[in-house]
């Protein structure tokens, strides 16, 4: 259960570099403390604040234009790394709702999809062209799973491509869970003939170690 | 007549509990691994629904993360961590999951003690929390790491809605040279084929090179996969798996194990079956590696030339090389080697476990740390641990300088109050060289266990061939 993902537009704002990280994008620290929702002010720290604490002003995000931007560009293989799924808490906590890249850290990517952050794959070069155009063009940028479409500061459509399941699921702000418990007796239905095909794999269940 | 598969394919197949089209299935999951940093969160996303695990008894938890790896500590050493170790022994309590808690037989990184286990299985399906999930895939277990709502969903119905992913497989073929890891190996391969060749794709190693690695030494190599993009990667298994497994705590019994092999041996890519993607590369080119950058692919042979931004091809990746060096305090053009060293770290996923320490101590035995550095060791599991000081190997680190600690992710991930200080640059034996990942501003170069220990004796990098 997320806000659903319709139509967002905004600024979007290119972060060239490849292979940020989910460390970058959030440090292991600020999720010891539990508090999901405050995450956002934590977001890239290494990047946006200099070892002073003040600002670091050639980062893209602390400058005017791009501060709130809901979209952001990035270099290929964003969200790669670790699993921690507080990296797509904190891009959403700094207002972020959109990421398009070539590549993107396949856990990452599917962590998205569970907390209605759209993330958006396009060829590398086309990558490149909207990057440019955010940069020259200080207009709007649309991103619409409606129409399944960007929609360019210049007003340039690229098609999207994404999945039809996650498609509906990220308009309806649908909840994986409920889907697969509708398919409960299937579940047991194969765990009882697994039970028969590889009973090692449940047999230690009955040992009665913890249990 | 069925076609050709591959091994991916047939754990996969054998996991469809639904087809959903389009690629698209609802998998079952044998094995559901929880640790104290992503465990608590998940079963209270459980909990909150008001949901409960429907089977736990293919769920197992254990605290690494988050905990001090402090000799003699408690779940509460690190004060930072306590809530979320208290939170993962109350919540599993509730839930009827098996914990392997601080100081009994079982608790290590989740990653060591599924497999000595005998949880991780060949051709089983195996999630954590936990992008290093992966390592598994080293005794045959289709593992991969998850978020925590994928794994608040495994909880609660014991399968994920997962799309098939591409398969790619990497062959190394011929002998890696004597001096060089396991580790190397993983490097070597991410330094060649880059940090996104596997993304999308699950990851079979297989080659002449891999049969021959050490079941220890292809749970190194699978625990990279990730950096290099693959969720998973898996060694087919063979009679070195099946003979490694044997006798373990929750590895099949008896005639089921017999069962279970001959299951088993079914699990091997059949002939001219194709992959998505495919490539080799000859193990007699692998040298040891050692990293220079903050990305696991940035690594060269250990007594080779930092790399100079002005000659890479790329904007893109002169820029990369440029602010990688700056963060690393090095300089272009100069040799890796002699490098001044302030802390060494033995340990994590990747390399803590007894054949790592074996070939750690032999390097170590009757010298000593160089001044001015600081060295651990920190095994992967109470295992580990306990078979290492039943082979005398901790007297050998404590009497060379190195500091002896508990089982846990430690420095590695640096979340449990044991963090690399400032500008101090590590050689370690974890996976990971990201800014700010063992520390802010720390500067962290990847290499083996061997490695590791002789930059820790000599106050510098060394090639360990030298030795």
């Amino acid at each position: 259960m997320f806000e659903p993902f319709t139509v967002v537009r905004g600024r979007a704002c290119p972060l060239p570099n490849t292979n940020i990280d989910t460390d970058i994008i959030i440090r292991i620290e600020r999720l010891i403390g539990g508090d999901f929702a405050k995450l956002g002010q934590y977001a890239f720290e290494a990047l946006r604040y200099l070892p002073n604490g003040a600002e670091n002003p050639d980062f893209p995000l602390n400058q005017a234009r791009w501060r709130g931007a809901p979209i952001l560009i990035a270099g290929a293989n964003f969200g790669c790394g670790s699993s921690r799924e507080g990296a797509v808490n904190a891009l959403m906590g700094l207002g972020i709702r959109s990421v398009i890249a070539s590549s993107f850290g396949d856990i990452f990517y599917s962590n998205c999809f569970q907390n209605g952050l759209l993330p958006i794959r396009l060829p590398e070069e086309e990558v490149q062209t909207l990057m440019q155009e955010a940069r020259e063009d200080e207009g709007i940028f649309g991103v619409s799973l409606i129409d399944n479409e960007i929609t360019s500061a210049t007003g340039r459509k690229i098609g999207l491509a994404i999945d039809e399941l996650r498609r509906t699921a990220m308009i309806d702000g649908l909840d994986d869970i409920d889907l697969t418990m509708r398919h409960e007796s299937e579940i047991a239905a194969w765990q009882e003939a697994d039970r028969v095909a590889r009973p090692w794999i449940w047999a230690f269940a009955m040992e009665g170690t913890a249990l | 007549m069925t076609p050709p598969r591959t091994i991916l394919d047939k754990i996969w197949e054998s996991h469809v509990v639904k087809h959903l089209g389009d690629g698209w299935a609802i998998l079952h999951i044998d094995r559901h691994v929880l640790h104290d940093l992503s465990g608590p969160p998940a079963l209270l996303g459980l909990i909150q629904r008001k949901l409960h695990t429907r089977n736990p008894e293919l769920t197992f938890a254990t605290p690494d993360h988050a905990v001090s790896s402090m000799p003699g500590r408690t779940g509460q050493t690190f004060a930072g961590g306590a809530r979320l170790w208290m939170g993962l022994k109350m919540l599993t309590a509730q839930q009827k999951i098996r914990m392997f808690d601080i100081g009994e037989q079982g608790q290590g990184i989740v990653h060591v003690m599924a497999p000595e286990l005998g949880i991780a299985l060949p051709g089983t399906t195996l999630i954590c929390g936990d992008s290093h999930s992966c390592t598994n895939g080293g005794v045959g277990a289709m593992a991969f790491g998850v978020g925590t709502s994928e794994s608040t969903h495994a909880l609660a119905t014991q399968t994920l809605r997962l799309r098939k992913p591409k398969s790619m497989r990497v062959n190394v073929e011929g002998k890696l040279a004597r001096g060089v890891a396991p580790k190397d190996l993983a490097l070597h391969l991410m330094r060649v084929l880059g940090p996104t060749v596997g993304v999308e794709h699950f990851i079979e190693f297989a080659g002449s090179a891999i049969r021959d690695l050490p079941v220890e030494g292809r749970l190194t190599l699978c625990n990279l996969s990730v950096e290099m993009g693959g969720r998973s990667g898996l060694v087919a298994p063979d009679d070195k798996t099946f003979a490694w497994l044997e006798g373990r705590r929750f590895a099949p019994k008896g005639a089921d194990f017999e069962r279970a092999v001959a299951y088993w041996r079914t699990l091997v890519t059949d002939k001219d079956a194709i992959f998505d993607k495919e490539v080799s590369v000859d193990a007699a080119d692998v040298a040891p590696v050692v990293t220079w950058g903050t990305s696991p692919d940035m690594g060269i042979p250990v007594d080779g030339m930092i790399p100079d931004p002005e000659k890479a091809p790329e904007r893109e990746t002169r820029q990369a090389i440029t602010a990688a060096l700056h963060y690393m305090g090095l300089e272009a053009g100069k040799p890796l080697i002699d490098t001044k060293v302030d802390w060494v770290f033995i340990g994590s996923c990747s390399n803590s476990r007894i054949t790592d320490l074996r070939e750690a101590a032999r390097i170590v035995e009757g010298k000593h740390v160089a001044e001015g550095v600081t060295a651990w060791v920190v095994p992967g599991s109470v295992a580990v641990k306990q078979q290492a000081e039943a082979e005398g190997l901790d007297r050998i680190f404590i009497d060379a300088g190195f500091f002896w600690r508990e089982p846990g992710c430690s420095m590695c991930v640096a979340a449990n109050g044991e963090q690399v200080p400032p500008l101090a640059r590590a050689v370690s034996t974890s996976n990971r060289n990201f800014v700010g990942r063992q520390g802010p501003r720390a500067r962290t170069h990847l290499a083996s266990p061997a490695s590791a220990a002789a930059a820790a004796i000599a106050g510098k990098i060394v090639d360990v061939r030298s030795i």
